[in-house]
């Protein structure tokens, strides 16, 4: 496995943020270039132009909740945040942070835990989130093993690649 | 130990002889859906990765729903690529811009069977659980993959079991049920489960009731949304031209994370507020709320059933002026019948606007998107902000016979009143 161990500076987002909202319908097929431009106008004006790389997104529950568009996080990615830490997240958003390899941790408390601006510190491998900040310290759900590799290989279609190098076609 | 309906749909597929709740497993695919938002560019992933075929063109279904007639010259674009990599692929289940939305073109030509695990670049792909199919939403990165190899990962997910019993009052659908249920349990109250929905009350629900239920059981968060398969199903499939079905049930020793009881006995028409699904409250609770726009349609509620509801509501009457009446049908074969059966002749009779088949203003791609300090009341699934154009437009979600009523009055309207009105 790989560099487990993130940090970065906090944004904080809402309960029930929908895929409408990380990536509002309007823009769906124009390319990842505008997409991202509009990541979460609605909730954070912002959010999109201010984010750097490295940055890490504080959640409520639900996030991600709605379609099964996978430019909700490819848009994340595409803006360099390096983790979603949510106290639940949409099991389709899940399943498409893993297919575009970005991380994610379910934490309940995280919420709570933080606030804009502050320092989060992250081990995907355990589950671990603090705020160095603050002291505290939450146990989050530790990604499974299948996830993480899929995550290590930089998503499904790198998987796919390595995959197809070997055996297919 | 007995097994879960999505238990016995991952253990065949995966080729075991049973799985349990929490482990991983690669399972078989049966069925592959793509709609035109992301077909033409699973495609295009797909030949980048150096593929030049599918798994298999006759698990593979195609479906132009959403742009529909194409709004844009992009859209126009879009459609046109599609259909270059179908007929490329060999993929001969292809319905094309104007046969209807993805989730009622499936079941309505048989290609929805009991037992299947089906996965869709769609979150509403749990729709197919009305019939005891494993439906399930995943995103393009995974269907490339699934596309390729025929197989994909699932995690078994734990089920949520929901015993209803008791009729259900006239005028109340199961579109109410379901948005009672996600009120009560909320929009992540079945986050990563399979949803079971079983219980007395469900030999009264039909299949389009069915359809709807597992539909919106993916606004609660679920894998699955999943019904048995028993004798309406197995008329539904025979009165589609396809084989009838044998049952298909959880075993009676399968463990469940929760079994919860729920009377629909007394359950008034149910409304989903601003802005959230799990916003939900009887009718009453917001009636008079003036309306600029009434949406009949959708995955959810398109279906000739949901259009009877609403012309019984409306036969006879006109729509209140200032009201937009959108009706956009489920299919083609709905339109006609709809046609046939004089159904939409008194919905445009009321002043009803008809809609290509498709999926219409649902997703506020177009025709019909709502301005800034506008309310909409619709049949569809969801209410979220910014979902039907301006994020300062209000969505309520309600059943057909709420909203037909709604559009009468231009406020929203419990039907049962409009019943005591119109007496
Ligand atoms: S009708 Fe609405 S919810 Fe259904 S597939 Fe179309 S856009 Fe999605």
């Amino acid at each position: 496995m790989p560099d487990d161990e993130l940090r970065g500076r906090v944004w904080k987002f809402d309960h029930d943020i929908s895929t409408d909202v990380l990536s509002p319908g309007q823009y769906a097929v124009d390319p990842v270039e505008v997409r991202k431009l509009h990541v979460l106008e609605s909730v954070n004006p912002v959010f999109a132009s201010e984010v750097e790389p490295g940055d890490v997104i504080i959640a409520g529950r639900n996030f991600g909740c709605g379609s099964s568009r996978e430019t909700a996080p490819e848009n994340l990615t595409a803006l360099g945040v390096s983790c979603v830490v949510a106290e639940s997240l949409s099991r389709l958003f899940m399943r498409n942070a893993v297919a575009v390899g970005l991380p994610i941790v379910v934490c309940p408390g995280a919420h709570e835990a933080f606030a804009d601006g502050d320092q989060a510190e992250i081990d995907l491998g355990s589950g671990r989130v603090a705020n160095p900040g603050t002291g505290v310290v939450l146990r989050g759900e530790a990604l499974p093993d299948e996830m993480r590799e899929i995550l290590a290989a930089g998503g499904i279609l790198a998987v796919l690649r390595s995959q197809s190098g070997q055996s297919l076609n | 130990m007995g097994m879960t309906l999505a238990e016995q749909i991952l253990a065949r597929a995966a080729g075991r002889e049973s799985v349990k709740a929490g482990e991983f497993v690669v399972a078989d695919i049966d069925l592959a859906l793509m709609h035109d938002i992301f077909a033409a560019q699973v495609f295009d992933l797909l030949s980048d990765v150096g593929i030049d075929r599918v798994f298999d063109p006759d698990k593979v279904v195609i479906v132009i729903d959403h742009l529909v007639p194409a709004p844009s010259t992009e859209a126009a674009s879009i459609h046109q690529r599609i259909r270059g990599h179908v007929s490329r692929l060999g993929i001969n289940a292809f319905y094309d811009a104007g046969e209807g939305i993805c989730h009622q073109l499936l079941p309505e030509n048989g290609h929805v069977r009991p037992g299947m695990l089906i996965v869709g670049t769609d979150s509403h792909t749990t729709t197919y659980g009305a019939l005891g199919a494993g439906g399930t939403g995943i995103g393009t990165s995974d269907m490339v993959y699934a596309l390729a190899t025929g197989r994909l990962w699932f995690r078994v997910p734990e089920t949520v079991r929901f015993e209803l019993t008791g009729d259900l009052l006239p005028s109340v659908s199961w579109k109410d049920v379901i948005l009672h249920l996600a009120g009560r349990f909320g929009s992540d109250g079945a986050q990563y489960r399979a949803m079971e929905f079983d219980g007395p009350a469900i030999k009264n629900a039909d299949m389009a009731s069915r359809l709807t239920v597992s539909n919106m059981a993916l606004e609660m968060g679920a894998k699955f949304g999943l019904f048995p398969a028993d004798e309406v199903t197995d008329s539904y499939l025979r009165g589609q031209g396809a084989a009838g079905t044998n049952a298909f049930r959880a075993d009676p020793d399968a463990s469940y994370e929760a079994v919860h009881h729920v009377s629909l006995a007394d359950l008034p028409p149910q409304v989903a507020m601003p802005h959230e699904v799990d916003r939900v409250g009887p009718v009453t609770d917001v009636e008079g709320l003036q309306i600029h726009q009434a949406f009949l349609g959708s995955c959810t509620n398109g279906r000739l059933e949901d259009l009877r509801a609403a012309a019984e509501v409306l036969a006879n009457h006109h729509i209140a002026p200032g009201v937009r009446l959108l009706v956009a049908p489920a299919s083609r074969a709905i339109l006609q019948e709809a046609v046939d059966t004089g159904i939409l002749a008194t919905l445009v009779d009321a002043g009803a606007t008809v809609l290509a088949p498709g999926c219409g203003p649902c997703f506020g791609g177009h025709g019909g998107l709502l301005a800034p300090g506008e309310r909409c009341i619709g049949t569809h699934n969801r209410n979220f902000i910014g979902r039907m154009g301006s994020a300062e437009a209000e969505i309520y979600l309600a059943s057909p016979a709420t909203v037909a009523a709604s559009a009468l009055t231009g406020k929203i309207t419990d039907p049962r009143l409009l019943e005591v009105a119109h007496a």
